[in-house]
């Protein structure tokens, strides 16, 4: 059988030592596999943030095993798991993390500079990358000069241009207003469905949680829920916008 | 990767104009400093072998006394006549045998006066220092012999005296005599030390010996050597014929000293390089201090930019990647204020070459030399920083505001 595309064997992560030990997961496990939609919860200091830097490559547990298709990712050298995120994983952040005085094209190609494309393909692809999340035109801006929503696009289509098997988004709505945080969350919907790209994303609240497919919620480092769900919002009408997440949840 | 990392550090450089100028300021002027010294000290050693190639290096120098700035032996300062002169122009050797006396005057003709130094000599002086006529004629064997009242002007007293106005044919007084003006010299500029080598008056050497000095003495004599001489044959010669003359037995050391303008020419060479070493080594530091600037600068970078160092390790950048991003940034930065000081450096050592009077001698390979020893200050104070960006724990550095 195919392994999953994520697990996670009794994984714990231990910051500070005796005294100041911080257990920030405790004994966690979690498979997530491709194709799916997995929205993690909780409040803060629950875990949530922590499972994502390791699913993300960025943090190691401190016992445990995270495996990336299999592959104990723990053993991975630095420079291995730098390749890991170029080439599987694209990171969409909640405050959008792009480079300033930097247009929206120049972000967009940063994940592909790394990836070693010469100059031509880069364009082309993050031109493609840039419609993708409807942002034909826009590619000369600033992100100064675009809006938050827009920003947030720019960054999906950042990730989305490495081509990758999983998108982490880290409260990707968490600096927009409702209607901004419909659009991207539907946005991410259609990623996953109509491209089969697995995201993960972590929020504290619930009615953004309600756009996955699948819920988990984390409550002092352990996992205290784990259900799939019903996806709210333009999952089966994805372009019209109908109900904002409010009233969804409501 | 690394063209990739060179315009991207372009970039990040040209975001940010002022400070990458005032960052690059250290290396522009420790740079050009090393440059302009250098290029100077070599125009003015050319200047040296061009001057003693234009005396020929077939001319030898007759002093009195022991060679060296020591103790001199009783009687050691015994001067030279005109007949030590005459005797001297006998041996096949020489080919040409100028007297030298002189004294300190002032030059008077209408109502300006200058103060200057007067150059008794011969009619082979002109030659034999390598002095061309601008105008007017030089003085005859025989006029020297007798001591006529002729003298020919060197360009600073002739300036000084005639301003734009003809000298030729003019009386003018120094000290107490009156002479005619007959020739007027080329200028020949500074010479190595800076001193006005113009600032003269060539007078024919009896005249001189008689009406400013009241004396016989010659206080040098400057020898041409004949073609096919060595330099160490016409030393010899005029030893044995010295020794002879001034009566110093076996034994005993030479009163009197022949140098040849070679070992002159090295003497003000060494002197030369000493001196623009100096400098250099003072410049260097400058350098050295432009350097720690750029590794500052690159710190106060690294920390602004912590969070894009966390954007680009979590989209996939090796932190050695990172390491070269940065290191590329400072060396880019670095080369840019090294080839700005070779441009500020060549210009300087221009400027002072018209001022000083010396050659313009630029050395690609001392501007070779600064453009990689700029390169390698950015990659040793690049590297510090460079490090530091690259060990970034990426989740700290997304977290940072």
């Amino acid at each position: 059988m195919e392994p999953p595309l994520i697990e996670f064997r009794n994984v714990s992560r231990i910051y500070g030592e005796g005294e100041a030990e911080v257990r920030a997961l405790d004994g966690v496990d979690l498979i997530i596999r491709r194709g799916e939609f997995v929205a993690i919860m909780g409040p803060s200091g629950s875990g949530k943030s922590t499972t994502m830097n390791i699913i993300g490559c960025l943090d190691r547990p401190t016992s445990g095993a995270c495996l990336f298709e299999g592959t104990d990712v723990g053993g991975l050298s630095g420079d291995a798991l730098a390749l890991l995120r170029r080439h599987y994983l694209g990171f969409v952040f909640q405050g959008f993390n792009l480079l300033a005085r930097t247009t929206a094209q120049e972000n967009v190609e940063l994940p592909l500079i790394y990836k070693g494309l010469p100059a031509a393909e880069r364009a082309r692809a993050a031109k493609l990358a840039l419609a993708r999340v409807g942002l034909e035109g826009r590619e000369g801006h600033d992100p100064s000069q675009l809006s938050g929503g827009q920003q947030q696009r720019v960054a999906i289509a950042r990730a989305l241009a490495g081509n990758p098997t999983v998108i982490l988004a880290d409260e990707p709505t968490g600096n927009l207003d409702s209607h901004r945080s419909h659009e991207i969350l539907t946005l991410l919907q259609q990623l996953n469905r109509d491209e089969g790209i697995t995201i993960v994303m972590v929020t504290h609240e619930a009615d953004i949680a309600a756009y996955a497919r699948r819920l988990v919620v984390f409550t002092d480092g352990r996992i205290t829920r784990d259900e799939a769900t019903t996806p709210v919002g333009g999952a089966t009408t994805p372009a019209d916008g109908a109900a904002t997440p409010a009233e969804a949840v409501s | 990767m690394i063209l990739e990392a060179v315009r991207l550090a372009l970039r990040s450089i040209l975001r940010n104009k002022l400070r990458s100028f005032l960052t690059i300021l250290g290396v522009v002027i420790g740079v050009g400093a090393v440059i302009a010294m250098v290029t100077v000290g070599q125009g003015s050693s050319q200047q040296v072998s061009q001057s003693v190639s234009g005396l020929g290096s077939d001319m030898l120098v007759l002093r009195p006394g022991q060679r060296g700035f020591g103790p001199q032996t009783s009687g050691g300062n015994r001067r030279f006549n005109l007949r030590d002169a005459d005797a001297l122009s006998e041996l096949r050797e020489a080919r040409l045998v100028a007297p030298v006396t002189s004294s300190s005057v002032t030059a008077v003709y209408g109502n300006t006066n200058a103060s200057t130094q007067v150059t008794g000599s011969n009619e082979a002086f002109l030659e034999v220092a390598g002095w061309t006529l601008a105008d007017g004629r030089n003085m005859t064997a025989a006029e020297a012999r007798g001591g006529a009242a002729y003298c020919i002007l060197g360009d600073t007293v002739r300036q000084k005296l005639f301003g734009g106005g003809d000298a030729i044919g003019e009386q003018i007084r120094v000290k107490q005599i009156s002479c005619q003006v007959i020739g007027l010299l080329q200028a020949k500029g500074a010479s190595s030390f800076g001193n006005d080598q113009d600032d003269l008056i060539i007078m024919p050497i009896r005249l001189v010996q008689r009406r400013l000095n009241g004396d016989g003495d010659v206080n040098s004599i400057q020898i041409a050597l004949a073609s096919g001489v060595t330099t160490t044959e016409g030393i010899a010669a005029v030893q044995d014929l010295m020794r002879d003359r001034r009566r110093i037995g076996l034994g005993q050391e030479d009163n009197f000293n022949v140098s040849d303008m070679r070992e002159v020419a090295d003497m003000l060479n060494s002197v030369n390089s000493v001196l623009s070493g100096m400098l250099s080594s003072v410049a260097a530091v400058s350098l050295l201090v432009g350097g720690i600037g750029i590794m500052n600068i690159m710190l106060v970078s690294v920390t602004e930019r912590t969070r894009e160092i966390g954007i680009r390790l979590a989209i996939g950048a090796t932190s050695g990647q990172v390491l070269t991003q940065f290191l590329v940034e400072a060396v880019v930065l670095s080369l840019l204020g090294g080839v700005v000081g070779i441009g500020v450096g060549l210009a300087l050592a221009w400027g002072a070459g018209i001022f000083m009077a010396i050659p313009f001698a630029p050395d690609p390979l001392v501007v070779l030399m600064a453009f990689g020893f700029s390169a390698v200050v950015g990659v040793v104070f690049g590297y510090f920083p460079a490090r530091r960006a690259a060990r970034l724990d990426p989740i700290e550095a997304l977290r940072h505001q």
